[in-house]
């Protein structure tokens, strides 16, 4: 079926889908398509879809990578790929057959009305992604050629950056923009009528910073006064399309369920003929089938979501009993969690029991060399194996590690703390990450931590890495 | 809402490899990365005296891209396949394993393992040596048969060489010599003497050939692990002068009290016992480089291992040889295995001190890990212009 399918051909089917999408209620941005072959498929996936990147080893890595697995069939290719944008953009492989461009293209505007949608994504000005990723690369490539700069020193500051990116705020109703200022004081329209108010000195801050700091890239670019202007600015560059990729992260599961539970929906009304419907439903299947071992996001998702308007519309004696009569109807309440929730809340509001029961979910833990069932849905333990579901969701995944003290015991140590809540950091990779914070820093680092039930500190100084046991008592 | 479809464009897609700078980065890494292991990977025993063409996987760790990731004692959640029991077994924990958990979100374990023939390997291991062309050295040069070129043509030869169109042309000339011209179409038939063949002679061209005379101590005091770093080091050595030399010779020498030109097998292979007399093995390199291996006509790269047990007496004659040996080879280097310190043991180190020729080496390995280091002390040795040159 290679190229078969004509561009007029898709754009008859793509105005069907729309007007079809648009009937259901999605709201999308501008849709814009363009066909690729498996190479462009896999430098879009190498660098997560944007059309410019800055040039880093790390997506020449992603790539061998991708391509290793696709040419030993290990993984095939995406269907697709979207990249939140206004408008939005996706990428079509040309050589996949009619029914499955169908599928994509009803998939992509579930994203599409995601991404303009979901409240995670209200901060990313998807009207300048594009733009943003071409500046950014331009800016990159200007340190590069700068032959005071070079390509060595631009790497070893992006290595270190894109090591610490996700160590930033997570709680995103809190953003903090890149290069934030003191905003000016309101205007006082009446300052002629009285003297202005004299601002009393602020005293000296007792510990920097005041509060615990998450943003950790943020604070080594405004408190290491040794960076220079090009470091600091490649450390706003990364924390910036972290922050654009981050609510992709935080609603995976309910973002692949939505795409899918819309291909589905609008499939199934576009009475396809006969065959392509056969092929619509082997890929679908293959697409949304659960993965023993594993948890399939595109399957989660979409069995929740279908659950959601189940039992606003048909439910059970027994929902009704437990969760009260519905409110509203199934659509209107899916529309509504599309908008308010991520993945942490979408499960934790959505995923119910009987629910978990059905999908057979447990929990997983090292036993010596193998990996073993520690609890089980079915079980009394369902709250256990649903909260530690909840931990190993978006960014539920990365450790918490604060700065603490930028002056710890008067010796300009930074003292970072992490969050411990019953997993150890992995060691290793604790210690070439701090390797990378002391880089950033320029002087001692230590990381307070818990190793096996004790109390440690981790700590990069001028003779390189160690590890001691924390005599002090916890604060 | 609007849609616009993009159609696919060929050149679009072949001028869009913008991967490949970032993919070019990534590959230099990864050589560094094997670079810096290739101490380890020496002090493997699995790639002594394999062949060239074998497969090496290098574990790679330092092109590992690292962050705050949870150790092993964090648990995860999976789905099962519908009766799934506490305590049933679902995966491996471990390295290298993404285990079940939510693929793609987590950084996941990068462990990443590259496939290396034996061949590329040890050339990075002498790209990382830094050694200059030997050469850019005045070599001695001697002619080579590698290749024939033409060389006109003549009336015998073997079938393939057979060159129809001049057959022809002589075919023709002899027929007009006879006369024939004007009867087109009789039959004039080839003969025998319109035969031309094309005549190729062999193209001699100088290059450099080498020979590598490995000269090892097999008296009963050189044990296994004796014998396995002396061949580390010379399997080293071997490969590096093929690497420089178009022809390589090898040559083994295994002596104790008596020398006596052995086999590869039998070099490795045979423990033989014995008192140690070090000059009988330099006396024999001497004898075979005389009547084999003229200097001026070779290259000659001579290595001793020795675990520097000798008999006093000899040490007097050892040291004469040896400077004889610093006479008439590229390189002479000595290389003491002592795997165990034991002070009581005499060494050659000593002796071959008083040894000033420029080169000659001498080296003291004490374990697998000694072997790389050694070899590149020994070639540094090698890049300054050699005495006898």
């Amino acid at each position: 079926m290679a190229g078969a399918v004509s561009i007029d051909e898709l754009r008859r089917w793509d105005e069907r889908i729309r007007a079809l999408a648009e009937r259901f209620g999605l709201d999308c941005y501008p849709q814009e398509f363009e066909l690729c072959d498996h190479f462009q498929m896999l430098s879009y996936m190498a660098y997560s879809g944007a059309p410019a990147h800055y040039p880093h080893w790390s997506y020449g890595k992603a790539y061998e990578k991708l391509k290793t697995l696709y040419d030993h069939g290990v993984s095939g290719l995406p269907y697709e790929m979207v990249i939140n944008a206004n408008p939005s953009i996706a990428y079509l492989m040309r050589d996949n057959s009619l029914a499955l461009h169908i599928l994509t293209i009803a998939h992509v505007y579930g994203h599409n009305d995601f991404f303009k949608n979901n409240f995670t994504f209200r901060h990313t000005r998807p009207e300048l992604a594009v733009a943003m990723f071409k500046l950014h690369a331009e800016r990159v490539r200007d340190y590069i050629e700068d032959p005071s700069i070079g390509q060595d020193a631009v790497e070893e500051v992006l290595d270190a950056a894109h090591a610490l990116a996700l160590q930033c705020r997570r709680n995103l109703a809190v953003q903090r923009r890149a290069g934030e200022a003191e905003r000016p004081a309101p205007r006082d329209p009446w300052a002629a009528i009285h003297p202005p108010r004299q601002a009393a000195p602020a005293p000296p801050p007792r510990r920097i910073p005041a509060e615990p700091e998450e943003d950790l890239l943020l604070f080594l670019r405004d408190h290491n006064p040794y960076l220079a202007e090009w470091q600091r600015d490649l450390l706003t560059i990364v924390h910036e399309e972290t922050r654009y990729f981050l609510p992709q992260m935080e609603t995976k599961i309910m973002n692949e369920g939505w795409a899918s539970f819309w291909h589905r929906e609008i499939l199934n009304a576009l009475e396809l003929p006969p065959d392509l419907h056969m092929e619509f439903l082997v890929r679908h299947n293959q697409v949304v089938r659960p993965i023993p071992g594993q948890i399939n996001p595109y399957h989660l998702g979409l069995r929740i979501w279908d659950d959601i308007r189940r039992r606003h519309d048909e439910p059970t004696p027994e929902e009704i009993e437990r969760y009260g009569p519905p409110d509203r109807s199934g659509m209107e309440k899916i529309f509504e969690v599309r908008e308010v929730d991520r993945d942490v809340s979408f499960l934790r509001r959505f995923l119910t029991p009987e629910l978990m029961r059905e999908l057979d979910l447990f929990e997983h833990r090292r036993r010596g060399k193998e990996r073993v069932v520690t609890r089980t849905a079915h079980g009394e333990g369902w709250r256990e194996v649903k909260e530690e579901l909840l931990r190993n969701v978006g960014l539920g995944t990365v450790p918490v590690i604060r700065v603490v003290d930028a002056d710890w015991e008067g010796r300009r140590t930074l003292l970072l703390e992490h969050e411990h809540d019953g997993r150890d950091l992995h060691l290793e990779y604790a210690e070439k990450t701090l390797a990378h914070v002391h880089r950033l820093w320029g002087r001692e680092v230590v990381l307070r931590t818990e190793v096996n039930g004790r109390p440690t500190l981790l700590v990069w100084g001028e003779d390189g890495f160690e590890t001691r046991e924390e005599k002090r008592p916890r604060r | 809402m609007e849609t616009i479809f993009r159609p696919y464009s060929e050149s679009d897609s072949l001028r869009s490899d913008r991967s490949a700078g970032d993919r070019q980065r990534h590959r230099r890494k990864v050589l560094e990365a094997i670079r810096h292991n290739i101490a380890d990977l020496i002090a493997e025993e699995a790639i002594i005296g394999k062949s060239a063409d074998r497969i090496v996987k290098v574990p790679i760790r330092s092109i590992r891209e690292y962050r705050f990731v949870y150790g092993e004692n964090a648990p995860g959640v999976a789905m099962g396949d519908g009766d799934t029991r506490e305590g049933q077994v679902v995966g491996r924990a471990g390295q290298g394993e993404e285990g079940p958990g939510l693929a793609g979100d987590q950084p996941g374990v990068d462990y990443y393992e590259t496939d290396v023939t034996l061949d590329e390997l040890i050339e990075l291991m002498f790209e990382d040596l830094e050694l200059p062309d030997l050469e850019r050295k005045m070599l001695r040069q001697v002619p080579s048969e590698r290749a024939s070129r033409r060389r006109g043509y003549r009336p015998v030869g073997v079938q393939v060489h057979l060159d129809k169109r001049r057959t022809a042309i002589s075919r023709i000339k002899r027929r007009v010599a006879a006369g024939h011209h004007h009867r087109i179409g009789k039959r004039f038939p080839f003969h025998k003497d319109d035969l031309r063949y094309r005549h190729r002679v062999p193209d001699e061209k100088p290059s450099s050939n080498a020979v590598v005379i490995c000269i090892m101590d097999t008296s009963g005091s050189m044990d296994t692990m004796k014998k396995y770093l002396a061949r580390s080091f010379f399997f080293l050595l071997h490969r590096f002068v093929s690497s420089r030399y178009q022809h390589v010779e090898l040559v083994f020498i295994a002596h104790h009290a008596r020398a006596r030109e052995v086999t590869e097998e039998e070099f490795f292979h045979k423990g033989e016992s014995g008192g140690t007399m070090i000059s009988s093995g330099y006396r024999k390199a001497l004898e075979v480089i005389e009547s084999r291996y003229h200097p001026a006509h070779w290259n000659i790269y001579a290595f001793h291992c020795s675990d520097g047990d000798n008999f006093a007496s000899d040490n007097a004659e050892a040291l004469k040889a040896a400077r004889e040996l610093c006479e008439v080879c590229n390189l002479f280097g000595y290389g003491e295995i002592k795997p165990y310190t034991l002070h009581y043991e005499s060494s050659m180190l000593e002796h071959f001190s008083r040894l000033e020729a420029e080169n000659f080496h001498a080296v003291l390995i004490k374990r697998k890990e000694d072997v790389w280091p050694s070899f590149k002390a020994l070639l540094a040795r090698e890049r300054r212009p050699a005495a006898g040159a």
